[in-house]
């Protein structure tokens, strides 16, 4: 395998653990984030200083969960406190916030990020396939969830707090349940990008990048972990196979984002939920 | 022996607006009551404040002896109270089964991490499937909720107050919306709930319907209570009768 599609397969991996794990904030629990770009970072940043100061492998990658899932879980809270519309503009703000506050930190890197990142010293092959094995298990950790009774609350608090509240379901330990696995599994993402890259600036990490893993989960299809595991995937091979798609990327995805929203709201998993019945019902 | 629902000296104001000004009673195991009024009396919003979705300015609310004044929505039903709203909220995505699994499994969603932990709902599928049955909707376990008419919405929301195994259920207008046949038959199914030993509090327009179901009335005005006791002894008062002509309010007799 090319170093070239070693690095891809990697980039690939990472960005269906960012989506699978924000499906799981904004799919199963509705609580829109546009922010995950952040616990992604802080993970990633968590992950680097524990590689520069033990370069232990273990001990960076608790130490990106537990980043990501502790920023998670205090915007979780916020989330308490308001409503849907605003907790999106909650979110694009700790994402600003924490783009900000990266690039000011001289123990960061400020914004010269951190270089010199030590290697795990399992190879560019060896990432990849850690970064694939945790890619796996966190589509079945999703699924898994999603069949449990945590994804059942889920969708009932997603659908309409109030309804669940009459059920006995208290809405506000779902949601911060909701940020705080999410997130975990983000700042997961987080350090694996650190042990794949071996260096990281805030740029990396920005609002415009949150859209993007939004992006696929829309265009995946809300809720749906098959769903947006595919559109991950292809979203993320797409401008590498086509050179004008990498050129106009956002435009693409701004493009793909309306047309999705506008036609299927229901997504890619829709499009084939539809497609199988039509086909059985013929 | 405690008092299933007791409220103390309950007020809420809304600016201005004293819509509960004091309300005091006890309602006994079992007890069914009618809690009526005319329109801006202060029934909705003190049905809000028992069921925790508003919190009084003043005053303590105990269900079974224990002070659930602070307590969330959430928390009182897993005290025993249950509730239906006067506008349907089924999970319109979610079957109709499925609506009431999840009442049925309460004690599976008491936290977050034990709901991860269990996925089999087989048990509560087969309580859901009965409970669906006794509100008369068997057959109807497949379909999306948002799919039903008003009158199965209706019972829909009885369905899922049962589902909560409760001790006393507050039902907010569950005929408002529903024609005569609809209308006979929910009556069928509330009377079925009270005969299983569910206390019953029932916030209805339809005087006819209270007058021929509820042991008790409990009539509000002005957010007070001006009439509490037998049916026909609390209309024949004459401030109850005059808060009716007052309040435009008319049997359906």
């Amino acid at each position: 395998m090319s170093a070239y599609e070693i690095s891809i397969l990697s980039i690939v991996g990472i960005n269906v653990i960012l989506a699978v794990s924000l499906n799981m904030i904004s799919g199963f629990c509705g609580q829109v984030s546009l922010g995950h770009g952040a616990f992604f970072g802080a993970g990633a940043y968590a992950a680097a200083l524990a590689m520069v100061s033990t370069a232990s492998v273990l001990f960076a990658l608790l130490a990106a969960l537990i980043a990501g899932s502790l920023l998670g879980i205090v915007v979780g809270f916020a989330s308490l406190r308001v409503r849907s519309d605003f907790l999106a503009i909650t979110t694009i703000g700790v994402n600003f916030l924490f783009i900000g506050f990266v690039r000011k930190q001289a123990w960061l890197g400020g914004e010269m990020g951190i270089s010199g990142i030590p290697a795990t010293g399992l190879g560019a092959s060896g990432n990849m396939f850690m970064i694939l094995l945790f890619a796996g298990a966190t589509i079945a950790f999703s699924v898994y969830v999603s069949r449990s009774w945590m994804g059942f609350a889920f969708r009932a608090v997603g659908e309409d707090e109030g309804a669940a509240a009459t059920l006995g379901i208290n809405a506000g330990a779902y949601k911060v349940a909701a940020f705080g696995i999410g997130t975990a599994l983000a700042g997961l993402a987080g350090g694996l990008y650190t042990f794949f890259t071996q260096f990281i600036t805030a740029d990396a990490f920005d609002f415009i990048f949150s859209v993007m893993l939004m992006a696929m989960v829309v265009i995946g299809g809300i809720g749906s972990t098959s769903g947006v595991v595919f559109a991950s995937i292809g979203l993320t091979l797409l401008p590498e196979a086509i050179r004008f798609v990498n050129d106009y990327r956002l435009l693409v995805f701004g493009g793909l984002l309306v047309l999705v929203i506008r036609l299927a709201p229901g997504g890619l998993a829709a499009m084939v939920r539809n497609l199988v019945i039509r086909v059985r019902g013929t | 022996m405690s008092a299933a629902l007791q409220l103390d000296d309950v007020a809420i104001r809304f600016g201005g607006v004293q819509a509960v000004a004091g309300v005091s009673f006890a309602i006994e195991e079992g007890d069914f009551v009618g809690l009526i009024g005319p329109n801006g009396a202060g029934k909705t919003t003190l049905i809000k404040i028992v069921a925790g979705l508003l919190r009084p300015e003043r005053g303590k609310i105990t269900l079974g002896g224990i002070d659930v004044t602070d307590d969330a929505t959430a928390a009182r039903v897993r005290r025993g109270l249950a509730l239906t709203h006067q506008i349907v909220r089924p999970f319109r995505e979610m079957t109709v089964l499925d609506n009431v699994v999840l009442g049925v499994g309460i004690h599976r969603t008491a936290s977050p991490f034990r709901a991860m932990l269990h996925v089999d709902r087989r048990r509560e599928s087969e309580r859901a499937a009965h409970i669906l049955s006794l509100v008369g909707m068997a057959g109807t376990e497949r379909k999306l909720a948002g799919s039903l008419p008003l009158g199965q919405m209706k019972r829909l929301e009885v369905a899922r107050a049962l589902a909560v195994d409760p001790k006393i259920i507050l039902l907010d207008e569950p005929l408002a919306g529903l024609n005569h046949t609809e209308a006979s038959r929910q009556v069928e199914t509330i009377s079925d709930v009270q005969k299983r030993g569910i206390t019953v509090i029932l916030v209805e327009h339809n005087l006819e319907e209270v007058m021929r179901i509820c042991r008790r009335l409990i009539v509000l005005n002005g957010g007070l209570v001006i009439g509490d006791g037998e049916p026909r002894e609390v209309m024949a008062d004459p401030v109850v009768h005059d808060a009716y002509v007052g309040g435009g309010m008319a049997t359906h007799a």
